[in-house]
């Protein structure tokens, strides 16, 4: 990789200046402008989601230097909106995938890769040599400690957060506006369960929301426009609606407030009440079966109830002829189900069918036990013609 | 008709998918009252044994968030619009999916 001289940065070449005419034939850009754009160092936490229309664009505007913060590999299942990864990335670590992307609509952009998972150890070091970082993140801990780390190390945090249809957007940590505590001061409770029905998303919501959040980048290094600083942008796709809440700084917050009484990074999993990794609730003590034995009693003749407590969408999909009653109806429907019968539950992966079982075995169904794996262990071990997503 | 009470996806599977509730109430604190009366498997997501709004949660009345008026004393009118805002991170939300 160059590395760029401050010579080099100071100045644009004809090159540049053919590259960037759209931007300098405007006075809100200009040369002066697109200097700034080349003299900037850009952070940008994640190279999924949203990460991937915000680092396309900040290189094809010329932003001098990208970091890229990820540590995970490309996934069939994140092409339907990780834009910046194409089919052959497939098992390529997404660091490379989005590296090789970036250097071909942009290849002025020094692109720094960070392969590493973002921790209260590593963070403040990394976040040193950037100007603005970007939190393109996809769970609680991070999202405290990029705050935290950029409240401590004086730089913003162009915040995005995304669910389903739904984006959230702002501004934090600037010297005089709030920070990401002052509007959640504390985590959600843990424990949540991995609800894969939603952990859905619209493809294109990601790329709303990063570009939102490349369009803040843009305007806080050029000094332009009224970026979203004690705004909270609230995006709704599915409605075309967007709106806007104020936000306050919170003098009496414990980081960025007038006493702060956090002063250093803190063990945020701990933080956000969860014991190592961000995960499935433990199955401990939940009755399991495996796939196979599931397999090997029916065809035997054994009387077993399979009872499925996905989506109805999601019994479309694929099923395996299982009664479907969707987990948050069983409290109201277990009068369909006979106590005296065995009964074997599944989802698409186990977490909310072992919540079920829990939830049969307390309502005195002692016959009811988890189906290991769900739906997709049954596709692996069992039935690979069915689809698997 | 009332106040009304725009709804989050996440709480959506709460109130038979609505995404907005008009309630009667002369305060935040009433209006969310009756919002829980109207939907009551929306009570555990958004009040605490007490009562009380959880922690993770934030209300706006208009676009001021209460924590800066009068919290749940804050008074509404009929033509106030109450927002819940959740924090969200990607697919996680803060409103799990439970069974009672």
């Amino acid at each position: 990789m160059a590395s760029f001289t401050d010579t080099q940065s100071a100045t644009l070449s004809n090159d540049e200046i053919l590259r960037y005419s759209r931007h300098l034939i405007m006075p809100e850009v200009g040369m002066d402008g697109q200097l700034k754009l080349k003299q900037a160092k850009v952070l940008c936490i994640g190279a999924g989601g949203l990460g991937s229309p915000l680092a396309l664009y900040l290189a094809a505007a010329g932003v001098g230097t990208l970091g890229i913060v990820d540590f995970d590999v490309v996934d069939y299942t994140n092409l339907q909106r990780q834009v910046i990864h194409g089919t052959n990335d497939v098992g390529r670590k997404k660091l490379d995938s989005a590296a090789d992307t970036l250097s071909e609509i942009n290849p002025n952009v020094e692109v720094r890769k960070f392969d590493t998972r973002l921790s209260s150890a590593n963070a403040l070091e990394l976040f040193r040599e950037f100007d603005i970082i970007v939190d393109g993140t996809d769970n609680f801990p991070t999202r405290y400690l990029v705050n935290d780390a950029c409240v401590l190390s004086g730089k913003p945090n162009v915040y995005g957060s995304i669910f389903r249809f739904e984006g959230q957007a702002s501004v934090f940590a600037t010297t005089d506006g709030p920070c990401y505590r002052c509007l959640y001061p504390e985590p959600p409770p843990p424990g949540l369960v991995p609800s894969c029905a939603e952990g859905g998303v619209l493809g294109i919501l990601p790329g709303l929301l990063g570009i939102i959040q490349a369009t803040e980048t843009i305007k806080l290094i050029l000094g332009s426009g009224e970026p979203l600083i004690g705004r909270l942008l609230l995006v709704d796709a599915l409605a075309m609606r967007f709106r806007e809440l104020k936000l306050r700084k919170n003098l009496d917050c414990p980081v960025c407030g007038s006493h702060p009484t956090v002063t250093a990074l803190i063990d945020y999993n701990q933080f956000c009440g969860i014991r190592g990794e961000e995960a499935r609730p433990t199955n401990a003590g939940i009755p399991e079966i495996q796939p196979e034995e599931l397999k090997r009693r029916l065809v035997a003749g054994e009387d077993i109830y399979i009872l499925d407590v996905r989506e109805p969408h999601e019994y479309q999909i694929c099923n395996i002829g299982g009664h479907l009653i969707p987990l948050g109806d069983l409290p109201k429907r277990v009068s369909e189900l006979d106590s005296s019968r065995e009964i074997v539950v599944h989802c698409k992966m186990g977490g909310r069918s072992a919540k079920a079982v829990e939830f049969l075995r307390q309502s005195g169904f002692s016959r009811a036990s988890n189906l290991a794996g769900g739906i997709l262990a049954w596709s692996d071990k069992v039935d690979p013609s069915l689809p698997k997503y | 008709m009332g106040i009304k009470i725009l709804i989050p996806t996440p709480l959506r599977p709460y109130t038979g998918k609505q995404s907005t509730a008009d309630v009667a109430g002369q305060t935040v604190g009433e209006a969310l009252s009756n919002l829980v009366t109207q939907h009551p498997d929306l009570r555990r997501h958004l009040l605490d044994e007490d009562g009380k709004l959880r922690p993770f949660v934030n209300v706006y009345l208009n676009d001021d968030d209460i924590r800066y008026l009068d919290k749940e004393a804050t008074p509404a009118k009929d033509t106030d619009t109450i927002t819940i805002v959740p924090s969200v991170a990607g697919g996680m939300t803060a409103f799990a999916c439970r069974i009672s």
